[in-house]
């Protein structure tokens, strides 16, 4: 399967890595890689999964694209639409309601003025709700790319955007690198 | 002070890497196992200490290791359960952040005693920092030789190796997890047959919780009495419990099993007892999935004795008037608590986190949501509440995995143990809690 489209394709560099991920399952086992590789192809198509990239990826294990797909489609970590250059994700289960995620999440709508699942008109945030992110101790959390931002508060919330807006927050890095 | 086994150096500094935890005495127990136990000897003293599954289900951890089918020339694998996803569990992730040697030698450790050559840690993609603790400690362990070949010169040889997840509490369960582990959606598969027999690429597979996994070491190091030791009954050992929700002090503690609940809850050793001085409501003792039980089932046994935190005590009454100790999640709630909604966010989340392999699961986790989110908005009627109980128990034990019987019995326990709350939400059409 050839792919034509240079965008999609991989650096050496993290061709490399994907090389070692894959050495990692055993020979003919290499769609044990999927996961690993749709993080990592996610976070070089800003955030999100096109169905190039999907079929890029499963080039690469030399398995059908359906393949991807349903893998892709399954996960909820994987964005199958295009998401805003920071995603912030809000857990919502109930040990973080206990502690008023909801509040938090109605702060975060009322300062980005977007619902979850919505992108602010400059492509800056996204705002997620996610479930139990296994931090229930440091209720309410919220999760931005690999970070964890745990015991929020609205004034917190408030510190965190505006450091991200200054500073341009990009909460899709490769997480192995 | 309770027996420390998983915490006892958690606060050194410098703990995850691999010379502060040598200096410690790590990997003592490899050292030990490698010259003087043969595979199976370690599998009898996991079985002679007692230990059970830390993840949930709490199943004989050396029995499990025993129905491993080492008749054939297959691999074996040994799989690290990481998965920690269940509402109200945050225990692993401590272990797999501050302390992931610990971790690494119980895989080696039952790597050994299975006779894998190959053993992965699956952990939540959602902890990728965490993976990249633990790969980091990895790299470590095979510079000094106690992971890749002839480990310690012993002629036994493993390759450990972390796969990330991507976001689904279903890969808990073993079976969803190897289908993850290979690439796969995470449906879970009909059982029998068992992963020891049939389990990641079709060979014999072994998968533990974290929990399990880390206190390994000590039970090499120590031998199998001096666990069997602590503990009471048939709950042996320590118990990594993560509390959370209205208490003065949330976090991870580890206790030895049978400690009083109302200490546990009340003491400043422990969680200091409920904020602001409120009275305690409810509490869910054991993860999302087990039933919630009012203030004084939790704190006394429908017979009025001490509750005691131990899979016994806890379950004692059955579902009528007991719960299970389950994971270790602990989430207790204060009397400002409306406990339709608090079920309503767990209703959410089991309709989330269906696979949709079984229909009572997909469907039915779905009406569930619906009603429970009728009834907290004053839109409910008192027909709801008992169609409720009905869907739970047309979802439980009718589903491949136990997800349907996790999203079925917070459902059928909140209405035994808080009827009248479900009562007042359709008379008042409204939430009587809500400011």
């Amino acid at each position: 399967m050839q792919n034509t489209k240079n965008t999609t394709e991989f650096s050496s560099e993290t061709l490399e890595l994907v090389n070692k991920i894959i050495r990692r399952y055993p020979q003919g086992r290499q769609k044990s890689a999927l996961l690993p590789l749709l993080h990592i192809a996610q976070s070089e198509n800003s955030g999100w999964l096109s169905s190039e990239v999907m079929d890029y990826v499963a080039s690469l294990l030399e398995i059908q694209p359906i393949e991807v797909y349903e893998v892709a489609s399954f996960y909820s970590m994987y964005n199958l639409q295009p998401v805003g250059n920071c995603v912030i994700e809000v857990c919502q289960t109930g040990p973080c309601w206990l502690k008023g995620s909801e509040e938090l999440i109605a702060h975060f709508e009322k300062k980005l003025g977007i619902k979850p699942g919505e992108t602010t008109a400059d492509g800056r945030f996204t705002i997620k709700t996610v479930e139990c992110l296994a931090a229930c101790g440091n209720a309410p959390v919220i999760q931005v790319g690999p970070e964890y931002h745990e015991n929020m508060t609205n004034e917190k919330a408030d510190e965190l955007l505006s450091k991200w807006t200054t500073e341009n927050k990009c909460s899709h890095t490769n997480p192995y690198l | 002070m309770a027996q420390q086994i998983l915490l006892e150096n958690i606060e050194v500094p410098g703990l995850a890497s691999f010379d502060v935890y040598r200096k410690l005495g790590g990997y003592a127990s490899v050292e030990k196992a490698l010259k003087n136990f043969t595979p199976d000897e370690v599998t009898a003293e996991v079985k002679k200490s007692g230990l059970r599954g830390r993840g949930g289900a709490g199943f004989p951890a050396g029995m499990k290791w025993g129905f491993i089918d080492k008749s054939t020339n297959n691999p074996r694998y040994f799989v690290c359960n990481f998965d920690e996803s269940e509402p109200g569990t945050f225990k692993d992730r401590h272990i797999g952040q501050l302390n992931p040697h610990q971790l690494i030698e119980g895989m080696i450790l039952g790597s050994y005693a299975l006779g894998a050559r190959t053993s992965y840690i699956y952990i939540r993609g959602e902890l990728f920092y965490v993976l990249r603790i633990i790969e980091k400690a990895i790299e470590e362990a095979y510079a000094n030789g106690l992971l890749g070949e002839n480990i310690l010169g012993s002629g036994y040889s493993l390759d450990l190796y972390c796969q990330p997840g991507g976001g689904a509490y279903i890969c808990g369960e073993e079976t969803a997890l190897i289908e993850s582990l290979e690439g796969k959606r995470g449906n879970p598969r009909i059982k029998p047959p068992f992963p020891a027999i049939v389990g990641l690429y079709d060979c014999p597979t072994v998968v533990n919780n974290v929990e399990t996994i880390a206190v390994l070491p000590w039970i090499i190091n120590n031998g199998a009495d001096a666990y069997a030791a602590i503990g009471v009954g048939n709950s042996k050992g320590t118990k990594l419990i993560s509390a959370c929700g209205h208490i003065n002090k949330p976090g991870i503690y580890e206790i030895e099993l049978g400690l009083p609940v109302e200490e546990f809850i009340y003491s400043d050793q422990y969680c200091g007892g409920i904020r602001n001085g409120n009275k305690l409501k409810a509490v869910v003792a054991g993860g999302s999935s087990v039933p919630i039980l009012p203030a004084d089932l939790i704190l006394k046994t429908a017979k009025g004795e001490p509750r005691l935190m131990s899979y016994e005590s806890l379950a004692e009454g059955g579902f009528e008037t007991g719960t299970m100790l389950g994971s270790g999640g602990f989430i207790v709630m204060d009397d400002t608590t409306c406990i339709v909604k608090n079920l309503l966010t767990f209703a959410r989340f089991y309709h989330h986190e269906s696979c949709g392999q079984c229909s009572p699961c997909r469907e039915g986790t779905g009406w569930m949501e619906k009603i429970l989110q009728r009834i907290e908005d004053g839109r409910g009627t008192m027909k709801d509440i008992d169609l409720l109980v009905s869907i739970s128990k047309h979802i439980e034990g009718n589903t491949i995995c136990p997800l349907g019987d996790a999203a079925a019995w917070p459902v059928a326990s909140a209405v035994r143990h808080f009827r009248q709350e479900f009562e007042d939400h359709v008379k008042l059409q409204k939430c009587p809690l809500s400011k």
